[in-house]
């Protein structure tokens, strides 16, 4: 009891001591905000693309077949699925029809694709969320789209696909196979690529193996494999955000080092009177100690919710491009707020730890001058 | 290499540990050449006002460990879908061979940290710094543990290659593999459950007998970190499948998960206190010194002992917790 009374009377000294010099004391305060607002939006925002992605590849199929020609992704003979089906474990393949739409009046690329059951005629089209917004002017309701031969093609949006979080659907539009054959120019009999089911996940690297060796020309492609690479290039994208972010990180360390050691006569006199008047020096020390933990604390905490807010209702707005790194005519979209105690240790460990470590020596500094040396001053 | 923040605070992290730990050593080494508690001179006061700043430095590197140690962990159950084959931190940990011993050295610098950062508060009590030059040779050992835990990490990280296959928690902690850890989960559950108890009942009845007489602390330390010990090997063998409520799971780092509450906290942190405390009052026990000396020990090591009492029981209790109340049971 006595101990934490004790530490009371520090802390109610400290707080006034810092309200006596609040404005010194917010030049400090809001650099340090910023240098953890700027680490913990790249971390938040990071995280959660890592998310996203996960949770779109989880609906995704097991594995992918593709067909190269001279090392590049070429159209898969539709006939190659009995192939891939006669072998042991793939329970079902699907050839699958998709591809990009370049939209001249609007100048973006659309994704197009053929869903496995296309329930409308083939004159309409499904949309995505952002698809409608950057189309344009339509033809009488109707979308205008250029056919691979040159031939024009006018098709009414039906539905669009409900808004939700997902990245994927934004700039989707879905078709029927005809159209699409129309549109792109995918000869019949052919394929993008071949989606292949295989129910037992320990069977996958097999299955994939077999295929290898039955057609020779092909590429599987496991979807534990790309969720991999996407949280690899994530983690390695706010790696070297962080790494950039390092010069002004350490200009703020050398800032906050500058501003431990050259103490102003006031509080130095102000030391010398405490220990004057009976304080120790650990007295003094835990003062400090105080004073260091109410600054980082008020920091973590303002730079945290400043960088929630700027990720998760601002959609990062700073760096967006830099660590979304595909198609900036991506519209607009909200993730999902969430932040684990992992991401704030992360940031803890970042910034406070070597704040806290850099003024020690400094505050030490202060806290064994002798109370007559600056007391005749 | 891969880099993420996470890697990039640890790495840097651990760098700027083991720097401060490198000055304070060298500012120690100083004290130690030229200490001479009996002058008055400008020099020796100027000695003993650095003993403050070394005694910061290491209370701070102190919390910095220990907060490294769970972020280490935490970075490796982040990472482990970045591996084939690995489903948790186990996974991660044994991409390459520095995971484990990066571990295992964190938490025994951890331990010693603790044990001296007791020994230089029981000095700091004494007018006459009795203990100075048994505390400074310390800190060399100390430097050089923090120092080699910073070449492993290091080496860890920069020895990751996404995609190396490695055997998840299931295979390294299975019954049938060859592995130290195997061989922890493979242990009996019953015999190790009576080692368990056997082991902490007779550290807390020793633990009476210290709080009671103060005598027998060399006794309660020795016994403390076996128990220590006994309780980690009590955790992969038969805590951990109470908790998961799967006789075949016996990772020591998914407890630490939020699917399971994050019981794995509390559990290591009492752990850990029980074991520090533990070692520090057997460390105390084993000190001779001056009159100013054995004035302060025997109250501080009472307290230590009720603390290390009290961790080792919050630990049994929250052991025994889900096999008394829980639906799931172990045979033996």
């Amino acid at each position: 009891m006595k101990w934490i009374e004790r530490q009371r009377a520090f802390m109610d000294y400290t707080l006034s001591s810092l309200w006596r010099r609040k404005l010194r004391n917010l030049a400090l305060l809001m650099v340090y905000t910023l240098v953890i607002f700027l680490l913990s939006s790249v971390i938040f925002f990071t995280d959660a693309l890592r998310k996203e992605a996960a949770a779109v590849l989880e609906a995704g199929p097991e594995m992918i077949v593709q067909r190269t020609v001279g090392g590049r992704h070429s159209l898969i003979p539709v006939a190659y699925a009995e192939r891939i089906e006669r072998i042991r474990g793939a329970s079902s393949v699907r050839p699958r029809l998709w591809g990009y739409y370049y939209h001249q009046a609007s100048r973006t690329n659309y994704t197009i694709l053929v869903p496995e059951t296309f329930s409308g005629p083939d004159d309409t089209v499904q949309t995505g969320g952002g698809v409608l917004r950057t189309w344009g002017a339509l033809w009488d309701g109707r979308m205008y789209f250029r056919t691979h031969d040159g031939n024009s093609l006018f098709l009414l949006p039906t539905s669009a696909m409900s808004d939700g979080a997902d990245l994927v659907t934004a700039d989707l539009i879905l078709m029927s196979e005809p159209t699409f054959r129309k549109i792109s120019g995918v000869p019949e009999g052919h394929a993008t690529d071949l989606v292949v089911r295989v129910r037992n996940e320990r069977e996958r690297p097999t299955v994939a193996e077999k295929i290898v060796r039955e057609l020779p020309d092909t590429r599987p492609i496991l979807r534990e494999e790309i969720a991999r690479t996407y949280a690899a290039i994530f983690d390695w994208r706010a790696g070297y955000v962080v790494v950039l972010l390092g010069s002004a990180v350490l200009a703020f360390f050398i800032f906050a080092w500058d501003k431990a050691t050259g103490l102003s006569a006031e509080e130095k006199t102000e030391i010398g009177i405490l220990k004057g008047i009976g304080w120790d020096t650990s007295d003094v020390l835990m003062m400090k100690f105080w004073e260091g933990a109410v600054v980082s604390v008020s920091a973590f905490a303002l730079g945290a919710i400043t960088g929630y807010v700027h990720v998760y209702f601002a959609s990062a707005s700073l760096f967006e491009h830099a660590l979304k790194g595909w198609s900036i005519l991506y519209p607009k979209f909200t993730l999902r707020p969430q932040v684990s105690a992992y991401q704030l240790a992360v940031l803890f460990f970042l910034t406070v730890v070597p704040y806290t470590l850099l003024t020690v020596v400094p505050t030490w500094k202060v806290a064994v001058t002798d109370p007559d040396a600056v007391m005749r001053r | 290499m891969i880099i993420n923040p996470a890697i990039i605070a640890l790495v840097g992290g651990s760098l700027l540990i083991t720097a401060f730990a490198l000055y304070a050593l060298a500012t120690a080494l100083r004290i130690l050449r030229h200490w001479d508690i009996r002058s008055g001179s400008e020099g020796q006061l100027a000695l003993e006002r650095k003993t403050y700043l070394i005694s910061t430095i290491f209370a701070y590197l102190l919390g910095f460990e220990l907060f490294s140690l769970f972020l280490f962990v935490f970075t490796a159950e982040h990472m482990h879908g970045l591996f084939v084959g690995a489903m948790c931190a186990a996974g991660s940990l044994g991409v390459n061979d520095y995971g484990y011993p990066t571990l295992i050295l964190k938490t025994v610098t951890f331990m010693f940290c603790g044990v001296w950062v007791i020994v230089n508060h029981t000095d700091n009590r004494c007018s006459d710094y009795p203990l100075i030059r048994p505390k400074y040779r310390l800190l060399i050992l100390l430097t050089v543990l923090m120092g080699l835990g910073t070449f492993l990490q290091t080496g860890y990280f920069a020895g990751l290659r996404a995609d190396v296959i490695t055997s998840c928690c299931g295979t390294l902690f299975s019954g049938d593999t060859e592995s130290i850890a195997a061989g922890i989960a493979g242990l009996p559950a019953g015999a190790t459950r009576i080692a368990f108890y056997l082991t902490v009942i007779l550290t807390l009845r020793v633990g009476i007998h210290v709080l009671v007489t103060g005598r027998g602390a060399g006794a309660f330390g020795l016994l403390a970190g076996m128990t220590t010990v006994v309780s980690l090997i009590a955790l992969i063998s038969f805590i951990a499948p109470y908790y998961y409520e799967l006789p075949t799971h016996h990772c020591p780092f998914c407890l630490l998960q939020e699917d399971y509450n994050y019981i794995g906290y509390p559990l290591y942190l009492s752990l850990f206190t029980a074991g520090v405390t533990g070692a520090g009052t057997g460390v105390l026990g084993l000190l001779k010194g001056p009159p100013s000396l054995e004035a302060v020990i025997p109250s501080l090591q009472r307290r230590l002992c009720l603390f290390s009492m009290a961790g080792f029981a919050i630990f049994t209790l929250m052991a025994t917790w889900p096999m008394v109340f829980g639906d799931f049971v172990l045979g033996s």
